[in-house]
């Protein structure tokens, strides 16, 4: 973004601004989604089964890399370069654990029997947790640059990387908090 | 006259000179940056005002394919029987010939027309090319921007939205025809592949087009409501906006809230397509074979089609509203009527088209109880349309009126928008809605309150801020002509056809002769094609006039010709890359300054004399 066309200065840079407008179209899919669910088990018809234990697993990590990457915020700030690369690189690797222990649940629903083209009550969970991952692959492309500019690049700090950063850990909070509405769901619905 | 605009026109430079905010754009050589050459300038632009352009030249584009597909289906229903075989060099296998050389347009090929119109007209045409052209062209340029917040997504906005377009075309090409379904995509016609010969290939064209639709819709809309919230010029505060940013911001907040609804809809869809899942299907036979898919709901994608589908026509209207609103304010010399309440309209308008969607679905088999809960938030918002149109009225009553094109249009649109309004009350009440569903009366209504009504806004945009595009005028005599024939010629159309869908006959259907009930109406049919056709020639007076007047218009030789208040009139005539060639103005007022005291307008950039600030008004 052109930084020269800002006339107005506001506690909220516009990228970031601009970022959170793009999560609310992305959940207003997901609410979509879960809605459709809500309507469709009203019908009747429905199967009740028992989510895949990965999927619990999938939670921990994704919450734990929701740490991980605020605190190498924290750190990239407070220059603290050492400390900031190693907790981007663990955000990395536990945002790649959770798409791998989604997989895994994914199979696992699949052996005991619920399968994606059996009853829509399976089918939403892998439809819905499916669509979810793909916005956790899109934000691990966005880290996986990330990793490669912080070893191919000389470190620097400058307003342009601080507000990419602040942008990409506002990003995996928001599929954090989303998949945790979704764990959520399935569990009450 | 001529000097005092040129007086005028020193003033808003020794304004903008004396006032303005330095942001010291023109030091940093971006000018060069984004016009170096032919591709960057002309393509892969990223400048706001050009890919304003670029939206407004496809949508025409679209609008042309669009009314020749509804002529297409016209012919049929106006004249069944008539000889079609002189169509056959351009439509191939699509006419087919009977025994004695007669030929006839095909039934495939007829529904494809429907649908391929509807998707054009509602997608490409009112959306990219009405809220697109000029959400672009005018938002950084009245706020006071020096573009749009991210000109990178801009740009891939509109080739996603050309993307969507070549996808769609493509599909008109297949052997197998494009989708033949409804614009609307119900399954299971758009969930089997074999239940038309439209909707296997054609129908995955379809779906691939209108996502990459979206995702043109989400980057334009995240880019509008970013600039219009940070990105103002000093001053300019939101009760100070003109109304149509107003129109473009909430246009793109409903964007970003229901486009997503309807992707949520189209992904299940593909997966009963394409992977064999039941979200939609349930126990069908298709050929006396039963099909795999048990416990799908037909009626659970009506549910996230409708989510979107109704907020769209608000997506559509809205900023033909701004931009009527702004039109006649200036072109009648007064001040909007009730400027806070059309901003409130706008929100009310945008609250409620979110609470309304199962009024399309009163005959689908919803509960009753449930029905009444839609006919009401229905049937409420005709009161903030009511505020609407009673403002524009007020604002046009006992003003200086210029009947030129943009101004006629704009009243045009009025007029559209009340008769067109009307039979809405009729359809939103489930019981009447029994006897009227999915008849000609359905179609008359949505197409004279949105179709041709937005049309209109459209139109008045065009004719209005081209002068800002092109630095020419277009041919007033030929827009006169274009209005009013439009405005005839499109009640000539769609009038007669609620006397059509009240007697029952119902709409899509290729044709009547087997309904005795029906035949006296063929009368009436041929008139609605001739009609049609006649309005569809006008139109292409509006196209030559457009493109000839960027050539040979007259050149506008003042900044601000229409004597407006806003802020793109006190850019150059020719606007270069970064709007300003210096500072950039900063507002004192609000944007309706019109017949102020002795004054004919006073222009946004112009500081609050010392009586005003005594009075203390905006």
């Amino acid at each position: 973004m052109n930084s020269n066309t800002k006339t107005r200065s506001k506690g909220i840079e516009p990228e970031v601004f601009g970022l959170w407008i793009a999560n609310g179209s992305i959940l207003m899919m997901f609410a979509a989604f879960t809605s459709a669910y809500i309507v469709r088990q009203a019908q009747g018809n429905w199967l009740e089964f028992r989510l895949p234990e990965w999927f619990f697993w999938s939670t921990l990590i994704i919450v734990a890399s929701s740490f991980t990457i605020h605190f190498a915020y924290k750190n990239f700030l407070s220059r603290n370069i050492q400390m900031y690369k190693k907790l981007y690189l663990i955000t990395f690797v536990l945002g790649v654990l959770f798409v791998i222990t989604q997989y895994l649940g994914w199979l696992a629903m699949n052996d005991s029997g619920v399968e994606l083209t059996g009853n829509p009550a399976g089918s939403f969970v892998y439809v819905i947790s499916g669509v979810h991952a793909l916005h956790v692959l899109g934000g691990l492309a966005a880290l996986a640059v990330g990793v490669l500019k912080m070893y191919l690049l000389p470190d620097g700090f400058s307003q342009k990387r601080k507000t990419r950063f602040k942008m990409m850990v506002h990003y995996w909070h928001f599929v954090d908090i989303l998949w945790i509405y979704l764990l959520l769901f399935f569990i009450l619905q | 006259m001529a000097q005092t605009q040129v007086a005028v026109q020193d003033v808003s430079d020794q304004l903008i000179e004396k006032y303005g905010y330095d942001d010291h754009f023109h030091e940093h050589h971006h000018g060069d940056k984004f016009q170096t050459n032919f591709i960057t300038h002309y393509i892969f632009s990223m400048d706001h005002k050009m890919i304003g352009k670029q939206f407004l030249i496809t949508g025409m584009f679209w609008a042309f394919i669009g009314g020749l597909m509804s002529l297409i289906f016209r012919l049929q229903l106006g004249f069944p029987e008539e000889n079609m075989a002189w169509l056959q060099p351009f439509l191939g296998k699509w006419i087919v010939l009977n025994d004695a050389g007669i030929g006839s347009i095909s039934p495939e090929f007829y529904y494809a027309m429907v649908t391929m119109h509807g998707t054009i007209l509602v997608f490409f045409v009112l959306t990219a090319g009405l809220s697109g052209t000029f959400s672009n062209f005018l938002i950084p340029l009245q706020i006071g921007a020096r573009d749009m917040a991210s000109p990178f997504l801009n740009m891939l906005s509109y080739w996603f939205f050309f993307l969507a377009g070549v996808v769609l075309f493509f599909s008109l090409f297949l052997s197998t025809g494009a989708f033949s379904g409804g614009w609307v995509a119900y399954p299971p016609l758009s969930a089997l592949p074999q239940a038309a010969s439209g909707s296997g290939a054609g129908m995955t064209l379809w779906l691939l087009s209108l996502t990459l639709f979206v995702v043109s819709v989400l980057l334009g809309g995240i880019n509008y409501v970013t600039t219009i919230i940070n990105m103002r010029t000093k001053g300019l505060s939101m009760w100070r906006l003109p109304l149509t940013i107003w129109a473009f911001l909430i246009t793109a907040v409903i964007g970003l809230l229901s486009f997503p609804v309807l992707v949520s809809g189209f992904l299940l869809l593909f997966f009963d397509r394409s992977v064999g899942t039941s979200f939609y299907l349930s126990e069908i036979y298709i050929g006396g074979q039963a099909l795999d898919h048990v416990g799908g709901s037909p009626i659970l994608y009506q549910h996230l089609f409708w989510f979107l589908g109704h907020p769209e026509v608000y997506i559509i209207i809205l900023p033909a509203m701004g931009i009527v609103s702004e039109v006649l304010a200036i072109h009648s010399r007064k001040p909007i009527f009730g400027y806070k309440a059309m901003v409130f309209s706008i929100l009310a308008i945008a609250f409620l088209s979110f609470l309304v969607w199962a009024h399309h679905m009163f005959v689908s088999g919803i509960n009753p109880y449930m029905a009444m809960i839609f006919v009401l938030f229905t049937l409420i918002i005709a009161v903030p349309s009511a505020v609407k149109v009673f403002n524009w009225i007020a604002t046009l009553y006992g003003g200086s009126i210029r009947f030129n094109s943009a101004n006629l249009f704009s009243i045009g649109f009025v007029s559209m928008f009340i008769s067109g309004g009307l039979t809405g009350i009729f359809l939103g009440n489930s019981a009447i809605d029994i006897q009227l569903h999915d008849t000609y009366f359905v179609v008359a209504h949505f197409h004279i309150v949105m179709g041709v009504a937005a049309f209109f806004g459209t139109f008045a945009g065009v004719y209005h801020w081209f002068p800002k595009m092109y630095g020419r005028f277009m041919n007033e005599f030929l827009g006169k002509i274009h209005f009013w024939f439009t405005l005839i010629g499109a009640y000539l159309i769609f009038w007669p056809m609620h006397y059509l869908g009240i007697a029952g006959v119902p709409r899509r259907y290729y044709s009547f002769d087997t309904f005795e009930t029906f035949s006296h109406f063929s009368g009436m049919n041929q008139f609605i094609t001739i009609a049609a056709i006649l309005v569809f020639v006008v139109q292409l007076v509006f196209v030559i006039n457009f493109f000839y007047s960027i050539w040979y218009g007259k050149k506008v030789k003042v900044k601000n010709p229409w004597g407006a208040t806003t802020l793109e009139w006190t850019t150059p005539i020719n606007v270069g890359h970064g709007n300003w060639p210096g500072k950039i103005p900063t507002v004192h007022r609000w944007s309706y300054d019109y017949s102020k005291g002795e004054r004919d307008f006073i222009s946004q950039i112009e500081p609050l004399s010392e009586e005003e600030k005594k009075e203390g008004v905006h």
